[in-house]
């Protein structure tokens, strides 16, 4: 049935572009999810258990920010029972693919954006110039067949359409260039970070490293098929540890690689950055929904390229406490002092910090400023476009 | 030893027919076709070369569309060899994808429209009696031999994880270094160093060609379009491809002599070898589509029994489109992690090859516009260009987007849009050729029942194959995997079913071929009528061995 629906669909669209567009309304989005908020249980409870499983930081609950936090936030049951770490299920249609004709939906400001603006300007702009293409061609092949038309005529020249069809496509591009502009601009000014974390691109795998937080590093491995089965996770997207990060917050990613050349791309956060040896490549991303994110290495990176994906958990603040604490880490102010090394103020972009040996670890962002955060190392943040927010 | 080199007898007129040779003696089987120095002789070798390569390319294609009909490894294990571990499996299908893309890329696009379409018609068309340097065009073809041999033969020798180079085409460092133990890399190295130097003498011979061959009387702004296009092309040819020999040389030295370029713990940089790849490779991909704009305007013209509208501004945009491909290229390096200001400076200047390409698909259209239309198969290759070819730029101008392509770089979007663009923007305009010279160049009309249906099956399939690809990279499908969620299934499998039709349509190109050299009417002088005014519709079908020996003279 489904299949019937795809290949009329397909037929429909043949050449013509604005499939895509009736393809993104009728969809059989599956189970499309109600709102998060919606969903939302009584949160005090997941809240405090999963701030009893971090003793150490009991001054985090009584944060105001994190107990608005708490409320806003529906409350997995799993996340919620879960004491030594969150264990998220999936949620159909979001956070991974479903065989839909358009982007999976975003949980980040700027994937919103980046896809309103693919969506309402430049899907319709170039369906309408396709159309507008087609439609050209069949007035031109009915009308001026030949058993119609016998005599050419000999016009070759016209100098105001040749105008008319230069300016035109001026105007349309510079129409398309502001907000795309605006949009890599956007995407470029990262906002204060909340928590830092830097990703390493191995042959064939993921590590997260916590610099914030202790310093500590998990390693991310794909999940068999058998066991991506049994704990209820795609096949080829699940992971062993996931990248877990606080809801609402801005998360500054550090990528780099150990080996070859790899991509970090989370299609619903609208985040794809490369990890290059030897380079630390800097983006960001602030997820405004819990739940579970899978992504895949972008970049080919030899045989197990389709075999290394990524899955991003979004927590709510003590869920993240409790899992940082269930790793042998710390939160920022609390019990900082513990491990002085991890904390030692070296900037990101320190020049020793520069090959891919892996074993320097990021330290705080704060640290990072326009001055000393431009050497070769870390050339994505662009001085000019950091905003003071 | 031949009597092939031009006599300057041959070139006056009123002696032609006293020269001593008849113009139309041909040498023997070896010597005509193994030391040629006839521009239609090395064509015809070039396109029997191109199919024979893309063959091979659709052949991985079709392994490769075959594998992914399902979620899951299929048959890769099995082609990999029995004892065959799973990764090697997995290394045998980034084997697949680096064949397929370098083999259509250098072996199948080029040789056919450069080598190919561009051998044999720009003399005719502009009135010269050969190259400038036949014996040069000669290397350049044999060159091409031994490239493609490396090529094939680097899958069987030991690459990384398995036999073969499984780097992609774009041979990433490091992946293609510190990734890539043993010689298959190397191979390939060498197979594109051996393609360039051959592209190179090539785009030299004809450049010095156009600019010192035509007839008297023809102007460069009276040279049909098609001539632009190679012109414009060799060009791109001379200054792109240097930059890719230098740039797989440093991969080379890198991989055997201990340098470090690309190599971060020695100081180099991996992303210096993608600028200079794109560098050459942006350019590359104009190399490939501008003979086609060239060939899609003669048939255009041709089929409308109208000139081309537009002429001056069919030849200037692309020149433009030339210029303005060597200034976009780090839009294929958009997740690097490039500066803010570098990534809007590529966004914008990338949209901007959109208004000279717009400018070509209007005078395509106005060219029929007021025309007399009639549909043999060249006609509905070139409509089913045009079509095609807008549908795969306008995803190039999504793509240009540097904030859009955050999410869609490298994925099944990127594949969708370069074969929109490709297979079916540069295949439908070498068909279109094809079938438009296919008289002139063999003297026996094709079948044009056989070339319809080889249009439609070919048409439908593509579109079938592609479009869901659009839909699958958008949902977030990665390119140059064997295997995916089982979510994107769906699209996988109709696509599979699109290279079906593909297949059923090359049936029919194929028997056409036999069918018309076996038994096709033979062709007059201008079997297309009063619409085809290029000069090679005055000469006899197929032209005689030497031509022009008395230069035609244009107004």
């Amino acid at each position: 049935m489904k299949t019937i629906f795809k290949i009329f669909a397909i037929a429909a669209a043949f050449g013509l572009a604005p499939a895509a567009t009736f393809a993104q309304a009728t969809a059989p989005a599956p189970a499309a999810p109600a709102p998060a908020a919606e969903k939302a249980a009584p949160p005090s409870d997941s809240v405090s258990a999963a701030s009893q499983a971090a003793p150490a930081q009991p001054e985090q609950v009584s944060d105001p920010a994190i107990a608005n936090i708490g409320t806003e936030e529906p409350s997995d049951a799993t996340v919620a029972n879960a004491t030594m770490a969150s264990r998220a299920t999936p949620t159909p249609g979001i956070g991974q693919p479903d065989g839909r004709m358009g982007f999976q939906d975003q949980v980040t400001d700027i994937g919103h954006r980046a896809a309103w603006f693919h969506n309402w300007i430049l899907l319709p702009i170039i369906t309408i110039i396709s159309i507008f293409v087609l439609g050209l061609m069949l007035v031109a092949i009915v009308k001026f067949r030949r058993s119609a038309h016998p005599v050419p005529s000999r016009t070759t020249h016209n100098t105001f359409l040749e105008v008319v069809w230069t300016l035109i496509p001026v105007l349309i591009l510079v129409a398309i260039a502001i907000p795309s502009i605006g949009l890599i601009r956007a995407k470029y000014s990262t906002p204060k970070p909340d928590l830092t974390v830097k990703v390493t691109g191995n042959q064939w795998y993921w590590t997260y490293g916590y610099p914030d937080n202790g310093d500590f590093e998990i390693v991310s491995n794909m999940l068999s098929e058998k066991d991506a089965k049994a704990r209820g996770e795609p096949r080829l997207l699940g992971v062993d540890e996931r990248m877990v990060v606080p809801v609402n917050k801005n998360v500054k990613v550090i990528i780099t690689a150990a080996d070859v050349i790899h991509s970090w791309g989370v299609p619903a956060f609208w985040v794809k950055l490369d990890a290059v040896p030897g380079r630390l490549n800097e983006t960001w991303f602030r997820a405004e929904r819990p739940g579970l994110y899978y992504g895949q290495c972008f970049e080919l990176c030899g045989a197990r390229h389709a075999y290394m994906p990524i899955a991003v958990e979004v927590v709510t603040e003590a869920q993240f406490a409790a899992w940082i604490a269930s790793k042998g880490g710390t939160m920022p102010g609390a019990a900082k002092p513990a491990s002085p090394d991890a904390t030692a103020n070296s900037p990101v972009s320190n020049p020793a910090a520069a090959p891919a040996a892996g074993g320097t670890e990021a330290t705080p962002e704060p640290k990072i400023t326009p001055g000393t955060a431009t050497p070769p190392v870390s050339n994505q943040s662009a001085a000019t476009s950091r905003e003071s927010n | 030893m031949t009597d092939t080199t031009a006599n300057a007898s041959h070139f006056e007129a009123g002696h032609a027919h006293d020269a001593h040779h008849d113009a139309d003696h041909k040498p023997g089987f070896f010597v005509r076709w193994f030391m040629s120095t006839n521009h239609k002789d090395i064509g015809t070798l070039y396109l029997i070369f191109a199919i024979t390569a893309g063959i091979v390319g659709g052949t991985v294609s079709g392994l490769m569309r075959w594998e992914l009909a399902q979620p899951g490894i299929q048959y890769l294990e099995a082609w990999a060899g029995s004892g065959a571990t799973a990764d090697e499996a997995s290394h045998l299908w980034n084997v697949l994808i680096t064949a397929h893309g370098l083999v259509m890329v250098f072996f199948m696009v080029m040789p056919a429209m450069i080598g190919g379409f561009g051998n044999w018609f720009v003399p005719l068309m502009i009135g010269a009696p050969d190259m400038a340097f036949p014996r040069m065009n000669n290397i350049s073809f044999w060159l091409l031999v031994p490239a493609f041999t490396l090529l094939l033969g680097s899958a069987f020798v030991p690459g990384g994880t398995g036999d073969g180079a499984g780097t992609g085409w774009t041979v990433y460092a490091p992946l293609s270094t510190s990734g890539h133990q043993g010689p298959a890399v190397d191979m390939v190295i060498f197979a594109l160093h051996l393609a360039g130097a051959s592209s190179i003498l090539g785009a030299i011979n004809f450049i010095t060609t156009i600019f010192n061959m035509r007839a008297p009387g023809m102007t460069l702004h009276k040279m049909p379009l098609f001539v632009w296009s190679i012109l414009v092309t060799a060009f791109l040819l001379l200054l792109a491809l240097p930059v890719l020999a230098g740039a797989i040389t440093m991969l080379l030295t890198d991989r055997n002599f201990g340098t470090h370029f690309f190599d971060a713990a020695g100081g180099g940089d991996p992303i210096l070898y993608q600028h200079l790849f794109w560098f050459f490779g942006h350019p590359e991909v104009y190399i490939m589509i501008l003979p086609g704009f060239g060939m899609i305007s003669q048939v255009i013209a041709t089929f409308s029994r109208k000139p081309v509208f537009g002429y001056l501004g069919m030849a200037y945009a692309m020149v433009a489109i030339g210029v303005i491909g060597f200034v976009v290229w780090a839009h294929h390096m958009f997740t690097i992690g490039m500066d803010v200001n570098t990534k809007m400076y590529f966004t914008a200047a990338t949209m901007v090859i959109a208004v000279p390409t717009g400018i070509k698909i209007f005078s395509w259209i106005a060219t029929m516009w007021g025309g007399s239309l009639t549909f043999q198969t060249p006609m509905l290759w070139a409509l089913g260009f045009i079509f095609m070819f807008t549908v795969g730029g306008v995803t190039g101008v999504v793509l240009a987007n540097g904030g859009i392509d955050d999410n869609v770089h490298d994925t099944y979007y990127v594949v969708a849009h370069f074969h929109y663009v490709l297979s079916l923007g540069a295949v439908f305009s070498l068909f279109a050729g094809w079938y438009y010279w296919f008289a002139k160049m063999f003297g026996k009309m094709y079948n044009e029942l056989m070339g319809q249906a080889h249009f439609w099956l070919f048409f439908i399939g593509v579109n079938l194959l592609f479009f869901p690809m659009h839909f699958l990279g958008l949902d977030g499908m990665q390119r140059r995997v064997s295997d995916y969620a089982d979510a994107y299934a769906g699209w996988n499998h109709l696509a599979t079913y699109g290279f079906y039709l593909v297949m059923a349509g090359m049936f029919f190109f194929f028997l056409n071929i036999v069918w018309s050299l076996a038994a096709g009417r033979k062709a007059e002088d201008n079997y297309w009528g009063e619409g085809a005014t290029t000069l090679e519709w005055t000469l006899s079908s197929p032209p005689p061995f030497h031509q022009f020996s008395t230069l035609p003279k244009i107004d």
